[in-house]
């Protein structure tokens, strides 16, 4: 998940933190000073989620959620997890720090995929459909984002695949849970409080 | 599930990592970013042992200066090492070159083993410097520092809501949890738990968007367009520039290491 500093080809690394300040210059551009507490809000919560750790067949892992920061924030989750991401590298020593554009596209450009694929889906008005695309979101930003981490590695050298491959197959029962888990958090809040997925007042 | 299992070792108890009062708390908290940064630069452009070694005992000794929770500290470096350890086990098996151990039909070489252990030692010696330098921080200090250093304005206050809301959150889901625990609920590897969880971060959502909500609301009524006045003491003192002045020999020392040793082995990196 997180990628330590010093594994990476340097050309990698450049590139994750060329690509991450276009995400996040993008991101803060659409961000306007309404929607600053709730981009922090969802940037705390995935911080706070990669410490609760979930049973998984005989193991536990922690949760990414970025899916549901992405459905929820769209180009915002970008800014929103370059935070979060480099909290963690600084006060808990996850991942490393010229890495954070790395860690972070890995993870934000899946959320935006998720909210331009799935996006209008979680709108809609019956809970449990909208439930069905939150949890093809949860699944797919896993995903997506394990593609990416396995990417980063395979492209630093010969030397990576194995590892790569490894790392894209240990995401498959994350992907399960934050598919299911996305599922019933989208459940939730379609019933509850739809304006959060996007879905204007009136029509709630 | 054994209970321990069920959070992460580490566990987000406020601002920054409590320890003793140091000398590196008093220096400019700008140039500790700072140092941080070319720090890690130099140190992940290294590729032979002495320098990567030095700059690792730098580190050691930094922390050292800094008083860090030692055991704490040890943690969570040692934290970092796991997440990459299959990683750093299957280098020497992966690249191939010349073999000196063979492991059930694999055979393990140099080559893989000398990349493997570069790097475990830009690694370390990076997050260490970072969790003394800058984790030894406030974080509203931190984000102060990165304003003054030219950091886009926008991002800066997103940190600090990011911070404030951190230990918000953080409390709403410690109360969430006692409550299910009340209703004696346990974690387990079913799907119960998973739409448990599910509803946990759901409602966290719903809570604390509301409470958002309202403190937007009431930063209104007093005015608030969008601009955070930032009113703090970052002053330049002649102990900055004399630890300016020694990073930067200890840093050109590690690349003048870097730049006479010979090939150790054929380079990996």
């Amino acid at each position: 998940m997180h990628i330590v500093d010093g594994a990476l080809a340097n050309e990698v690394v450049i590139a994750g933190a060329l690509l991450s300040a276009a995400g996040v210059a993008i991101g803060l551009k659409k961000m306007d000073m309404d929607r600053l507490p709730q981009t922090g809000i969802l940037s705390a919560v995935f911080f706070i989620a990669s410490l609760v750790h979930v049973p998984v067949g005989f193991s536990s892992v922690h949760l990414i959620l970025n899916g549901l920061i992405g459905i929820a924030l769209g180009w915002a989750a970008f800014p929103a997890l370059l935070i979060a991401l480099l909290l963690q590298a600084v006060f808990f020593g996850f991942g490393g720090l010229l890495v954070l554009g790395v860690n972070t596209f890995n993870i934000a450009l899946p959320a935006l995929l998720v909210y331009l694929i799935c996006g209008h889906g979680v709108r809609h008005l019956n809970p449990k459909v909208a439930a069905l695309w939150g949890a093809a979101a949860g699944a797919l930003a896993i995903a997506f984002t394990a593609l990416l981490v396995g990417a980063s590695l395979a492209l630093s050298g010969e030397g990576f695949i194995t590892a790569a491959k490894l790392a894209f197959a240990s995401h498959i029962p994350v992907m399960l849970l934050e598919g299911f888990l996305t599922g019933a958090t989208v459940l939730l809040l379609s019933k509850v409080k739809p304006e959060i997925l996007g879905v204007s007042g009136d029509r709630a | 599930m054994p209970k321990f299992l069920e959070h992460s070792t580490v566990s987000w108890k406020g601002q920054q990592l409590k320890h003793p009062s140091s000398a590196i708390d008093r220096l400019d908290p700008r140039l500790r970013a700072v140092l941080t940064f070319l720090f890690a630069l130099l140190v992940v452009s290294c590729q032979h042992y002495p320098a990567l070694i030095s700059a690792l005992l730098v580190s050691l000794v930094t922390a050292m200066i800094a008083r860090v929770d030692r055991k704490r500290t040890l943690r969570r470096v040692l934290a970092m090492d796991l997440f990459m350890i299959f990683l750093l086990i299957l280098l020497p098996f992966s690249v191939p070159g010349d073999s000196f151990l063979t492991l059930a039909g694999l055979s393990a070489s140099w080559q893989g083993l000398h990349q493997a252990l570069v790097i475990i030692l830009k690694a370390n010696a990076v997050i260490l410097m970072l969790l003394t330098l800058v984790g030894t921080m406030d974080a509203s200090t931190l984000g102060h520092a990165l304003a003054r250093l030219k950091v886009p304005e926008k991002l800066v206050h997103l940190m600090l809501f990011t911070v404030r809301y951190l230990d918000v959150i953080n409390r709403e889901y410690k109360r969430m949890r006692m409550a299910m625990r009340a209703r004696s609920f346990v974690a387990r590897s079913d799907l119960h738990t998973w739409r448990t969880f599910g509803y946990l971060f759901g409602m966290l959502l719903v809570r604390s968007l509301e409470r958002s909500e309202r403190i937007m609301m009431a930063m209104k009524c007093r005015g608030f367009k969008g601009q955070l006045y930032l009113l703090d003491e970052i002053h330049w003192r002649r102990q900055d520039s004399f630890c300016c002045l020694l990073a930067t020999a200890i840093l050109a020392i590690i690349a003048g290491l870097e730049l006479n040793s010979p090939l150790l082995l054929s380079n990996g990196g």
